[in-house]
């Protein structure tokens, strides 16, 4: 392990310890607040219980990723190719962003029922706009005089597009993917709270109803690992495309 | 062959140029020598068609063009390659974009990649190779255009002195070998000297030929010939005077 990993998983045990020590002095009532030590064995035990939430939920925010990817590329690529474009919609992508997915999120469910569909749509609001926008930044990033070389080639834009552009734009676009997986169970979770049947965000609402606080935690350590698992694939989905040095 | 009559550019109300006139015969090396930011790169957008021109007319063979952008090759002093790409796909590049028959533009590249000392580094990618070799491989992509004119924007001057003086007859060799008609900027008065057969002195702002040189020995020319020499005492009395007026 590097030496950054090895103080992160440090401070990481250091803060557990104090919060196992509190909760075990001041003898905190599970209820409120479970150690870590009792939310790291529900969340083992329980597997089998949390597992198939974890799926649904995962399941969610995968296609929320794909149709975000499906209409955040092409978006991006027309605003890049047509600026009268991107003054026209940019209004629109800045107020998608300015109402909270939360005010959202019961029309959502009355709309598209209580059902996945629901769900996807919230993930897809969350995650397109981070892709969206850093994509056409890194487009919009090319030096000047590679543009000019290419279009003394004679290039018509696709070309340009494929050969220049795009690769130019990768890293941005990966940065603006990697925060969109990263946020994504936001979107998930919050539809699986306003109405579902299943989902890590509908067994986290349960179990507080019901006062059984470590399932709550063991449900967002589960939730958390995702977000990480997803956040590192993207990561080394960009090691193996972007091999060069800019 | 090319004939550049009236050419005018304006910058927020200013003369970059007014009324610039140009005649470069066919076959012929011509280099524009002046000062950093006199408005050569400018000219050379202009006649590129990159930015538009305000007045003139450009003739090339006879026939008036908009500009030269389909017709010129354009090489910079950055040797803009894409990192992303090997040397060959970059040197491919004007095929790639514009179509063509690849398999013979890929034995054309290899034999030039051989002839400009690249040979055996077709598949390496531009951070694993020198400056020097980077603008070669730039070099080769500017024969790649397959046109009959080439501007040089500065080729060598962002490599070191050492590599510069090496890479200075490699450009001749557009001339020589490759029967290129060339139109090169550059404010390095010894690089003129070595490769050019009519040297232009350019006053600034706004940019003007003010006076013309032809050196005379033959080249290849060597630094210290007496007549280059002469040559070069003259070219400096010229800027320091001119450059002021």
């Amino acid at each position: 392990m590097n030496r950054a990993g090895f103080s992160a998983a440090a401070l990481v045990c250091l803060l557990l310890g104090i919060w196992e020590g509190a909760v075990r002095i001041w003898e905190v009532p599970v209820f409120i607040l479970p150690p870590p030590s009792q939310i790291g064995w529900t969340a083992t035990v329980k597997a089998p219980l949390i597992l198939p939430h974890a799926g649904v939920t995962g399941a969610e925010i995968c296609l929320g990723v794909l149709f975000a990817l499906a209409t955040a590329v092409p978006l991006a690529v027309a605003m890049f190719a047509k600026p009268v474009l991107e003054k026209a919609l940019s209004p629109f992508l800045v107020a998608s962003q300015a109402i909270p997915v939360f005010a959202l999120a019961p029309l959502l469910v009355i709309w598209l029922g209580y059902g996945i569909a629901s769900k996807v749509f919230m993930a897809w609001i969350i995650i397109f706009f981070p892709i969206t926008v850093s994509l056409l930044q890194g487009l919009k990033s090319c030096d000047p005089e590679y543009r000019t070389l290419f279009t003394l080639m004679g290039s018509p834009f696709f070309k340009t597009l494929a050969l220049l552009y795009w690769p130019w734009a990768l890293p941005q676009f990966f940065a603006g993917l990697r925060v969109g997986v990263s946020v994504a169970t936001i979107g998930a979770v919050i539809g699986e709270w306003v109405g579902a049947q299943q989902g890590l965000g509908f067994l986290m609402i349960q179990s507080n109803a019901r006062l059984q606080t470590p399932l709550v935690f063991a449900a967002i350590l589960w939730l958390a690992a995702m977000g990480l698992f997803l956040w590192a694939l993207v990561g080394m989905l960009e090691k193996k495309i972007i091999t060069w040095k800019s | 062959m090319l004939q550049v009559t009236d050419l005018t550019k304006y910058y927020n109300g200013q003369p970059v140029f007014s009324g610039f006139d140009l005649h470069l015969p066919a076959g012929r090396f011509q280099v524009l020598l002046g000062p950093s930011g006199c408005g050569k790169t400018t000219l050379f957008n202009t006649l590129t068609g990159v930015t538009p021109k305000d007045a003139g007319t450009i003739t090339w063979q006879g026939e008036p063009v908009p500009h030269l952008g389909d017709l010129c090759a354009y090489m910079h002093q950055k040797d803009l390659l894409l990192p992303w790409f090997s040397l060959m796909d970059n040197a491919l590049l004007p095929v790639r974009t514009r179509g063509g028959d690849m398999a013979a533009a890929q034995d054309r590249a290899g034999q030039l990649f051989l002839r400009l000392g690249l040979g055996g580094y077709e598949s390496h990618r531009p951070d694993q190779v020198s400056g020097g070799m980077r603008q070669r491989c730039a070099l080769v992509r500017t024969l790649m255009f397959n046109r009959d004119l080439i501007l040089l924007d500065e080729p060598l001057s962002a490599l070191d002195a050492i590599t510069r003086q090496r890479h200075q007859h490699l450009l001749l060799l557009l001339q020589t070998e490759f029967g290129k008609t060339i139109l090169m900027i550059t404010h390095d008065v010894d690089e003129a000297l070595l490769l050019a057969d009519d040297i232009f002195l350019l006053t600034p702002m706004p940019m003007a030929i003010f006076r013309r040189f032809s050196p005379e020995p033959a080249k290849p020319r060597a630094f210290d010939d007496p007549k280059l020499l002469h040559t070069k005492a003259g070219i400096l009395d010229h800027l320091e005077k001119g450059g002021v007026s």
